[in-house]
C-alpha cells in the first residue's frame, strides 16, 4: 500500500526537467536487458545515420546552391572555371574545397557555419552590391583558412608527390618545382581559381597573408 | 656411366669463344643501331607531351608578341588583371617573365606612371595565345621577314 501510495507523489515532485533526470537514473524494472541493449543498437543505427545523412546532405552542391547569396554571385563565377567543368568531366563542388573530408575538423568547420546562418538571416550579402563590398573580406576567410592548413582542401586531390612535372607546361613545371622548394603552399599562387577575385587581389594577399604568415615565424 | 673428362663439351665451348672473339673485333664498328644513330652517340628526345612556353618570332615589325602560354584561367577585367601577377615591372623579376615594354606606362596624355596604363589593361585585345592546330582555311600569309 505504503508503495502504492507514494509513487505518484514522487513521480509529482520537481519541474520537468527533474522528472526528466529522476525517470533516466531509475533501473528498468519492467523491460529486459536484451531489448534494452537491442533497441539502444537500433536506435543508435537510426540517430547516427541519420546525423551522417544530414551532414551530407548539407554538403551537396544542391544545398549550396539553395540559397540566392550563393546560386547568384559565387555559383556562377565558379560554372566558368576548370572544376566545374573540363576534358575529363571530374568535378570539384563546393564542400569539396570548402569542408574538410576529416570527421574531427568537418564537424568544426559544421560548427563555424551556424556564423553563415546568422548572415543569411542578416542579410548582410543578398544582393550583388552588398557581395561585391563584402568580396575581399570573404576572400581573406578563406585565403587566411587555405594558409593556415597548407591548403588542406586543395591537397584532398591534388597531390605534389604525383605531379608529373613532363606532363606540365614548361612554365608549370619551373614555377611548381619552385614553389615547393620555397614552401610555398597552392593558395600562395592559386587564389582565385573558382571564383573572380576582389580588386588589387595580388598586393591584397600579400600584405594580409603572406607578409602576416611570415612575420609570426 | 663415364666420369672422364667432357672434351666434347670444352671443344664447343672453345670454338665458340674464339669465334665470338674474333666476330667482336672485327664487327665492333658494325653494329647497326635501331634508333638510326650509334649506340654511343646522346640523342636529345623532344619531349612531345609538354607545351613548350617559350617566346615566338614575330611575323612582322609591329606584331604585339604572342602569348606563350594558355591565358583562359587568368582574370582580366575593372577589378583585376592577373597577367599582371608576373609580368607588371614589379614582378616581372620573380618570375623571370618579360616585362611590359615601356610604353604600357605611359598614360595617353604621355605621362610616364608606375602603374599599367588604363588604354593598355585589357593584354589579350592586343597579345594573344596560339592553339596547335590545323588552320580552318588555306593561308598564304608569310612572314615580312621571309618576302
Amino acid at each position: 500500500m505504503n508503495t502504492k501510495n507514494e509513487k505518484p507523489e514522487t513521480a509529482k515532485k520537481g519541474n520537468i526537467i527533474q522528472r526528466c533526470w529522476r525517470f533516466l537514473r531509475k533501473p528498468s524494472a519492467t523491460l529486459s536487458f536484451g531489448f534494452l541493449v537491442g533497441g539502444g543498437i537500433i536506435a543508435g543505427i537510426i540517430f547516427w545515420g541519420g546525423f551522417n545523412w544530414t551532414m551530407e546532405m548539407t554538403n551537396t552542391e544542391e544545398f549550396c546552391i539553395g540559397c540566392h547569396e550563393m546560386r547568384e554571385n559565387v555559383y556562377q563565377e565558379y560554372k566558368e572555371t576548370v572544376h566545374y567543368n573540363n576534358a575529363s568531366g571530374v568535378r570539384a563542388v563546393c564542400s569539396d574545397c570548402h569542408v574538410p573530408k576529416e570527421w574531427g575538423h568537418k564537424m568544426l568547420r559544421k560548427i563555424q557555419a551556424s556564423n553563415e546562418v546568422l548572415h543569411k538571416v542578416l542579410g548582410s550579402i543578398d544582393t550583388p552590391e552588398k557581395f561585391e563590398a563584402k568580396r575581399l573580406q570573404l576572400a581573406t576567410n578563406v585565403w587566411k583558412a587555405m594558409k593556415t592548413t597548407n591548403s588542406r582542401e586543395c591537397r584532398n586531390c591534388h597531390d605534389m608527390q604525383s605531379m608529373d612535372f613532363v606532363v606540365q607546361g614548361t612554365r608549370a613545371a619551373k614555377e611548381h618545382s619552385k614553389g615547393f622548394k620555397e614552401g610555398k603552399t597552392c593558395i600562395d599562387c592559386h587564389q582565385g581559381i573558382a571564383h573572380s577575385l576582389p580588386a588589387n587581389a595580388y598586393k591584397e594577399y600579400k600584405t594580409r597573408i603572406t607578409d602576416v604568415y611570415h612575420n609570426k615565424q | 656411366m663415364k666420369t672422364g673428362v667432357p672434351w666434347k663439351a670444352i671443344t664447343i665451348m672453345a670454338v665458340m669463344a674464339i669465334s665470338g672473339l674474333t666476330a667482336l673485333s672485327a664487327g665492333a664498328d658494325e653494329v647497326q643501331s635501331l634508333r638510326g644513330v650509334q649506340v654511343d652517340e646522346p640523342v636529345v628526345m623532344e619531349p612531345t607531351a609538354r607545351p613548350k612556353n617559350e617566346r615566338m618570332q614575330r611575323a612582322y615589325r609591329q606584331q604585339p608578341p604572342l602569348v606563350p602560354h594558355k591565358v583562359a584561367p587568368y582574370q582580366i577585367d575593372l577589378k583585376v588583371n592577373q597577367c599582371l601577377n608576373c609580368h607588371d615591372w614589379s614582378n616581372a623579376g620573380d618570375h623571370n617573365a618579360p616585362t611590359l615594354s615601356m610604353t604600357h606606362y605611359t598614360d595617353r596624355d604621355g605621362k610616364q606612371t608606375d602603374a599599367v596604363a588604363g588604354n593598355r589593361w585589357f593584354c589579350t585585345q592586343c597579345h594573344v595565345p596560339q592553339v596547335n592546330a590545323e588552320p580552318l582555311v588555306e593561308n598564304e600569309f608569310k612572314s615580312s621577314s621571309e618576302r
